[in-house]
């Protein structure tokens, strides 16, 4: 998305925010660490030591290699089934990674052009879809999340759809204040004036200047994404087993919080090693891409 | 205002105290204030001397980023972080308030020294009333005593009908005018013995001007008042203040009695402040704004600050251009003062 | 604020009222499978009394007019019979909902109460060790997966330390006749201190849970609003009129920082009626939020409809209470 943008124009904001970004430091190290959690979901079938499924009850709650009866073949330790905990998190963040790009991209679409129609064309266009987004942000996330997924039924495409239902709201509402101040600008009047068509004005012409703010929403939305992610599957509303999901792993372990605290906790600690890390990434995406907010 | 001076008693003591006869109220000497910034440290005021004495009126006049806010506001101690003062002295009443405790300095500011700013609507707290607002300045000195009804007389004092039933009004119910007179009737409400104006009247209309300025100048003749008005306005010092000082980029100028300072400005700075001013005897003169702007604070050299807008600079001007006493007590740093005015 | 105007905002928030209530029964009625099917999947029910069911959620009547009865329901809180409990589904619900309230507020103030004093020291002293442990204290406050936080604080502070109690609302042998079904009114009304010790310390780790992140985020709100203010001339007027510090940062400087806090509280307020589901569930905390997901589980989906019309309806009116405070707060927008 970005490639074709940058040809287009030398000095795009985009580029030099993204010049910038690479200058933050705790940013750029929260950036690698993303990519470590990506590169170990896609080699998860290289890399993880067991098959995620494996049940072995003589291995039941077999605790940490570090930890006395564990062992290093198995260095997370094993869950109350005996599968072993590290190939079930690098097959768990393929579910995190996958529902958050899957939803935070098609929103992001979707809510940059409902954005940009609404901006743009005013009208009964703006109303409707001001009017939709003012709905569905009457609703808490989460309620609306776990209401619509207990009436379509748990399942990864069904998690999928209906964060994407509330998610595209959020750019929704960036780009659409982004259109509208855009709309006043000369470059949008010269174009205007030069004849230009609405959709090569929406195009080509504001859609360039509103991605940045879309990047950075992008980003910062991902994050609770992952957790909502998660915390559907904790309560038994997301993905099914057997495929393993960070959140119901930690929901797998609360019964055995005395016995076997490693169940639930090593889980929810690579939730908040992913999360934290776009976090961190994220505020540095807006550094850079929002000079006014330098100083705060 | 001091018709009933209950510092009686500490006066006396101050007349107890070993010091110079006629000491001026206020001293600065060498005052040095530093804003680190992220290009390097601003000087932003850079070796200020000055003096006024009660009674006394001191104009203090320059363009917004010249260094006379900062001055004053180092002198009451209420500098912002990360500005501090690194050097100098500022005396008051014979007293180092560099060296003062905090604590002290605080019972001093309102009592003895007090502020008032340009803007009266952000200068007063939206949240709370008029009256409230006069009457905590009155309880932190102790002088709480029937509250109410000084503070009625104190807005009376500047001019406010039916104050008494005005007390309980916020700020924003009252008009412009009246606001800016509250505040000042606030800065006023303890006594003080100095006031630094702070472009205190250019928000209001002419009338209003004339009436707030006349408010001051009787303060400072019937209770001593020891004034400093900071403004950039040069007509208002030339009417109101016998004395004047002009600030460029941190640094005093020029000083001397008002009324020769203006017919005969050593300093090309003041002269150009003043050819920039319209004339009510010649309304048709034409007007000459200075032409190029004030050097970068963080990017300053040894010479001259004002010879990149100077038509008089030589290669001299490069060179240190000392605070220079010309005698009759006036002082230019300008290397060529003598040939400013022919 | 005058009341035509509160009438004007009151009104501003009628159409997402509809849009909400609109969006809530079609997620019923436009789901994949029948509903009436899914719901008696598990029983053995006879087709009579299936089509006895489909009559009383009136499924077999337009789209439109089932809306519009649902309206006119909804309105005088006939939300149907809850079949897994056998009573009306407002009755189970209102029995549950005075523990959710609970928790809820004592959270709520939970996370105003840690906000403000670090809000005000971080925004004073700026940059300090302070203000950057805040900093780094909010982010990982979003960061925290609630559940996780809950489970981690019972690991630590129920299972290693024994310090609170793992889960429920109070202890077997201390329960109080329910009056008000607040409990920790109600042992006072009872006159039982143990009641409302154990009651409170019931409440300590599901209230934590749900206050902290709150309170990073709170503090944050605190932090720059304070910074703001005291950047203002009417802070630099206040010390120079002589007052103490302290009068100038918790009087002057405060009361105007506040008035986005309170704002942010009674929105978050709202956002912390979905974080009630995961923690109750975590807890065992028996409120409206564990009964909506046990209700999901039972295919109790009259029940889960009205609760979640209920939770939106409720965020509805925090966000234009929020609206209304930071009006009324405000004296240079009251007028």
């Amino acid at each position: 998305m970005s490639a074709t943008l940058t040809e287009e124009a030398p000095v795009s904001p985009l580029r030099l925010g993204l010049e910038r970004f690479a200058r933050h430091r705790t940013a750029l190290v929260a950036a690698l660490l993303i990519l470590i959690f990506v590169i170990a979901a896609l080699a998860a079938p290289l890399i993880a030591p067991h098959d995620p499924a494996e049940a072995d009850l003589f291995r039941r709650l077999q605790p940490p290699a570090w930890q006395e009866g564990g062992e290093w073949a198995f260095p997370l330790g094993c869950d109350a089934l005996g599968r072993d905990i590290l190939s079930r998190l690098l097959y768990g963040a393929r579910v995190s990674l996958l529902v958050a790009a899957l939803v935070i991209g098609i929103a992001a679409v979707i809510g940059t052009l409902a954005g940009l129609a609404a901006g743009y064309l005013r009208g009964w266009t703006d109303t409707v879809i001001s009017r939709l987004v003012d709905t569905l942000l009457g609703f808490p996330y989460l309620v609306f999340a776990i209401g619509l997924m207990a009436m379509m039924g748990p399942g990864l495409h069904n998690i999928v759809l209906v964060l994407i239902y509330k998610e595209w709201v959020f750019s929704c509402r960036v780009v659409r204040g982004e259109t509208l101040a855009a709309r006043e600008q000369d470059y949008v009047e010269a174009a205007r004036a030069l004849g230009c068509g609405t959709r090569h004005i929406m195009l080509r012409e504001i859609l360039p200047n509103v991605l940045s703010p879309v990047l950075v929403v992008a980003t910062f939305r991902m994050a609770y994404v992952i957790i909502m992610e998660a915390s559907l599957s904790f309560l038994g509303l997301g993905v099914q087993p057997p495929t393993p999901s960070w959140g119901s792993m930690v929901a797998d372990g609360r019964d055995f919080l005395v016995d076997a605290w490693w169940v639930s906790t090593l889980p929810g600690l690579a939730i908040l090693a992913l999360v934290l890390s776009i976090n961190l990434a994220s505020q540095g995406l807006r550094d850079a891409f929002d000079p006014r907010l330098h100083h705060a | 205002m001091r018709a009933t001076d209950d510092r009686g008693a500490e006066g006396r003591g101050e007349l107890n105290r070993p010091r110079q006869p006629n000491a001026p109220l206020l001293r600065v000497r060498g005052l040095r204030t530093v804003f680190p910034t992220r290009r390097g440290p601003v000087v932003a005021a850079d070796g200020v001397d000055l003096e006024i004495a009660a009674g006394e009126a001191l104009g203090v006049v320059g363009e917004s980023g010249s260094g006379k806010s900062v001055t004053f506001l180092s002198v009451l101690g209420l500098l912002r972080p990360p500005g501090r003062i690194e050097g100098g002295e500022i005396l008051f009443d014979g007293r180092d308030l560099r060296r003062l405790p905090m604590r002290e300095l605080r019972a001093l500011r309102g009592r003895q020294m007090a502020l008032a700013m340009q803007d009266a609507l952000s200068a007063l707290n939206p949240a709370f009333t008029i009256g409230q607002q006069l009457i905590e300045t009155l309880e932190a000195h102790g002088l709480a005593k029937d509250a109410r009804v000084q503070a009625a007389a104190l807005l009376t004092r500047v001019g406010i009908p039916s104050a008494a039933e005005r007390l309980d009004d916020y700020p924003h119910q009252f008009s412009g005018g009246m606001r800016q007179r509250a505040m000042i009737a606030i800065s006023l409400a303890a006594r003080p013995r100095l006031l630094v104006a702070d472009e205190p009247t250019t928000a209001l209309d002419v009338t209003l001007r004339a009436q707030v300025l006349d408010l001051l100048d009787e303060l400072r003749e019937q209770d001593g008042l020891a004034l400093a008005l900071i403004t950039h306005d040069l007509a208002v010092v030339a009417e109101r203040c016998p004395r004047v000082m002009v600030m460029y980029a941190g640094q005093v100028v020029e000083s001397g009695p008002t009324a020769e300072v203006v017919v005969r400005p050593r300093h090309p700075y003041t002269r150009g402040l003043l050819e920039s001013l319209p004339r009510l005897e010649d309304p048709d003169r034409p007007l000459h704004p200075i032409p190029g702007q004030v050097p970068d604070l963080a990017r300053l050299d040894a010479g001259c600050r004002f010879r990149n807008r100077c038509s008089m600079a030589v290669a001299a001007c490069a060179g240190p251009t000392p605070l220079v006493d010309l005698g009759d007590g006036r002082a230019s740093r300008c290397l060529r003062a003598v040939e400013v005015t022919p | 604020m005058t009341l035509s105007r509160l009438l004007e905002r009151l009104l501003h928030t009628l159409p997402v009222l509809f849009g909400v209530s609109l969006i809530v029964f079609l997620m019923i009625t436009l789901t994949p499978g029948d509903p009436v099917e899914i719901m008696l999947a598990d029983s053995r029910a006879t087709p009579e009394q299936a089509a006895q069911l489909r009559a009383d959620l009136g499924l077999d009547r337009p789209l439109a007019q089932r809306f519009l009865v649902f309206l006119g329901n909804a309105v005088t809180g006939d939300f149907g019979i809850s079949f897994f409990h056998r009573r009306p589904v407002w009755d189970v619900i209102a029995e549950r909902l005075p523990a959710t309230i609970e928790l809820t507020l004592v959270a709520i103030l939970l996370a105003i109460a840690v906000a403000i004093p670090l809000g005000v020291v971080a925004a004073v002293k700026r940059d300090s060790a302070i203000d950057r442990a805040l900093t780094a204290l909010s982010l990982f406050g979003v960061s925290l997966p609630g559940f996780w936080f809950g489970i981690l604080l019972i690991l630590l502070f129920a299972v290693q330390w024994s310090v609170f109690p793992v889960g429920g609302r109070t202890d077997f042998d201390l329960e109080v006749a329910r009056v008000t079904g607040f409990l920790l009114l109600d042992s006072l009304l009872a006159g039982r201190p143990d009641a409302f010790l154990a009651g409170l310390r019931h409440l300590a780790l599901p209230a934590i849970t749900l206050g902290l992140p709150t309170a990073a985020l709170l503090a944050r709100v605190v932090r720059s609003a304070m910074a703001e203010v005291l950047t203002s001339d009417y802070v630099l007027f206040a010390e120079a009129k002589g007052l103490s510090r302290r009068r100038v940062l918790l009087r002057h400087a405060l009361k105007n920082a506040l008035i986005p806090v309170v704002t942010v509280a009674a929105i978050e307020t709202g956002s912390l009626l979905g974080g009630n589901m995961i923690v109750e569930t975590v807890f065992g905390w028996p409120g409206l939020g564990r009964l909506v997901v046990e209700s999901i589980f039972a295919r109790n989906y009259p029940l889960v409809q009205a609760a979640v019309l209920l939770y939106a309806v409720t965020y509805v009116m925090l966000n234009f209470t929020a609206d209304l405070l930071y009006t009324a707060l405000n004296p240079k927008v009251r007028l």
